[in-house]
């Protein structure tokens, strides 16, 4: 729980930003104020200062993917780090092929890039996935051709939750010597990572995902990898960004990426207890609901759970009434009412997609968040219900219970 | 990004229910799209004496429907038939633009409401002046 301007919040919307933990603000502020120098300028002290700063943060972020320091580049977050990512392998290995395989619940940073490179010519085969979110490794090696540049494939879905078998994936894309990126902006302090062991060639992340700032984040590279720069410029990040590097913000980032990586399974055991239990909770209290996404392979925060009946945007409306901050994957936001890309892959039926409720607990998330939620959420699906027609005329016979 | 107004009706939606026997239903919508209206009138002599709906949908949509329900009591039909989604919009103190569609929805309700009254006595059915494709219980792609 957490208070803002005295009003009671509680916060379970993670995986859509953290809050910067204190230890990691403290850490950045000397580098807004004392240590200011630029990093390129290195005849004068204050900039050896910075850069200085900037090394060590590498080293961190290195520590936490099994990666060498020389192979993380600082970016300004994970749609920038996917963008490189996609676009600079692409165009890079151009000579090679002109074919990249994706799926259909990546984020809208890797799914847009892709279809960006679509109109220049490259073909995207998006693979699909199971009614739990998850990708076939054999489907992967079934798609790949001989002019396959690029395999992307998040680590772990946003929305839903469900984690990918990465290592296997890796392997795969190793055997056919195809790159694999992954965007990993989900896990990092959720799930251990380790580029080498799960051959990683490329791997999105983002600061603000694990309580570090907003507006930093981080491609790592393997090295030896071909790719062409996405930002043209200076020589920074080893000629390969440009633009002057974000100080505080990298030192914030090495600094959380540290913290959220020094005890994940302590970490976990407490939030997954937390959210196994107000997932349980909510399943039993409230009828016609059902789970989205995997019962095991899922983040430990996340839950994700459509309600028959009733609209998303609704359902978060009460919820914010009572001071509790989640998401919805129902986007009744425009003429075209398209709900989540994500749920309707897992093959959820539209009507039931628009009644999903996106839950991420983390580090602020405590027992009486739970209990509350609990009490507060059945009462507002309930309330939404009785004005429902289609409650009216179906709901007391089987719904998705039954399915 | 909704007006007090909209959030007042959203949070105490008015006429909330159904009329046994109604003399006129209408239900618009489609829960593919993920917004459905079903409006229910009372009709004596000519004079909405009540009206009651169900909503499935966002915020807007049932603060809609409040409105709309809302406006039309005590009109007669010719004077309900009048109120536009542009009224339900204005009296609800505005709706952000991507959300208008929801008071279009509210205004067929009550059209189709009416003229499902008027078919239950023989009456010709009233023409939409500006018809929308709201309609699609066939097709299920969202075309507003």
């Amino acid at each position: 729980m957490i208070c803002m301007a005295e009003k009671r919040i509680v916060y379970m919307d993670h995986s859509a930003t953290t809050y910067t933990r204190r230890e990691v603000l403290d850490a950045m502020i000397p580098y807004h104020t004392e240590f200011f120098g630029n990093p390129s300028s290195q005849l004068y002290s204050i900039g050896r200062v910075s850069q200085k700063a900037l090394d060590t943060a590498r080293a961190q972020t290195a520590r936490a993917l099994g990666a060498e320091p020389d192979e993380i580049y600082f970016t300004s977050g994970g749609s920038e780090s996917d963008n490189w990512a996609i676009k600079g392998i692409a165009r890079a290995n151009r000579k090679k092929g002109n074919h990249i395989i994706t799926s259909r619940i990546e984020h809208h940073a890797v799914l847009h890039a892709c279809e960006y490179l679509e109109k220049e010519g490259f073909t995207v085969t998006y693979l699909s996935v199971d009614k739990y979110g998850l990708v076939d490794p054999a489907e992967l090696e079934k798609v790949i051709t001989d002019k396959t540049v690029l395999i992307t494939i998040m680590y772990a879905n946003n929305e839903i939750g469900t984690i990918e078998p990465i290592a296997e994936l890796g392997a795969i894309a190793r055997k056919h010597k195809v790159y694999f990126h992954t965007d990993a902006v989900q896990v990092i302090g959720n799930v251990p990572v380790d580029v080498k062991a799960q051959n990683i060639d490329l791997l999105s992340l983002s600061a603000h995902k694990f309580y570090g700032p907003k507006g930093v984040g981080a491609l790592y590279i393997r090295k030896g990898t071909k790719i062409d720069n996405l930002i043209h410029g200076g020589g920074q990040e080893r000629r390969r960004r440009a633009g002057t590097e974000n100080v505080a913000g990298i030192v914030g980032l090495g600094k959380a990426i540290e913290l959220a990586t020094a005890d994940i399974d302590g970490h976990n055991r407490h939030i997954r207890e937390l959210r196994d239990r107000l997932m349980k909770g909510i399943l039993e209290k409230i009828p016609h609901a059902r789970l989205n996404g995997h019962p095991e392979k899922r983040l430990p925060g996340n839950i994700n759970i459509s309600f028959e009946f009733i609209e998303g945007e609704s359902i978060l409306i009460w919820l914010d009434d009572e001071g509790i901050c989640a998401s919805t994957g129902s986007a009744c936001t425009s003429g075209s009412l398209e709900p989540s890309h994500v749920l309707l892959a897992t093959g959820l039926p539209v009507e039931i997609s628009h009644g999903s409720l996106r839950l991420t607990l983390g580090n602020v998330n405590t027992d009486t968040d739970v209990d509350f939620v609990l009490d507060v959420l059945p009462k507002v699906v309930s309330r939404l219900r009785e004005m429902s027609p289609l409650y009216q005329k179906s709901g007391k016979e089987g719904g998705c219970n039954v399915q | 990004m909704y007006s007090d107004k909209v959030m007042d009706h959203f949070k105490n939606p008015r006429n909330v229910g159904e009329i046994e026997n109604p003399e006129g239903v209408g239900e618009v919508g489609n829960p593919v799209c993920g917004d459905i209206m079903k409006i229910f009138l009372k009709i004596e002599n000519n004079i909405v004496t009540d009206a009651k709906f169900k909503t499935f949908g966002c915020g807007a949509a049932i603060a809609s429907s409040s409105m709309a329900t809302e406006l039309v009591r005590g009109k007669t039909l010719e004077e309900a038939w009048e109120v536009s989604n542009k009224a339900v919009a204005e009296a609800l103190e505005g709706l952000p633009l991507i959300k208008m569609h929801c008071s279009v929805l509210a205004e067929e309700g009550i059209h189709k409401a009416i003229n499902d009254y008027r078919k239950k006595h023989g009456l010709p059915e009233w023409e939409e002046k500006n018809p929308h494709s709201h309609e699609h219980e066939e097709d299920l792609t969202c075309q507003h």
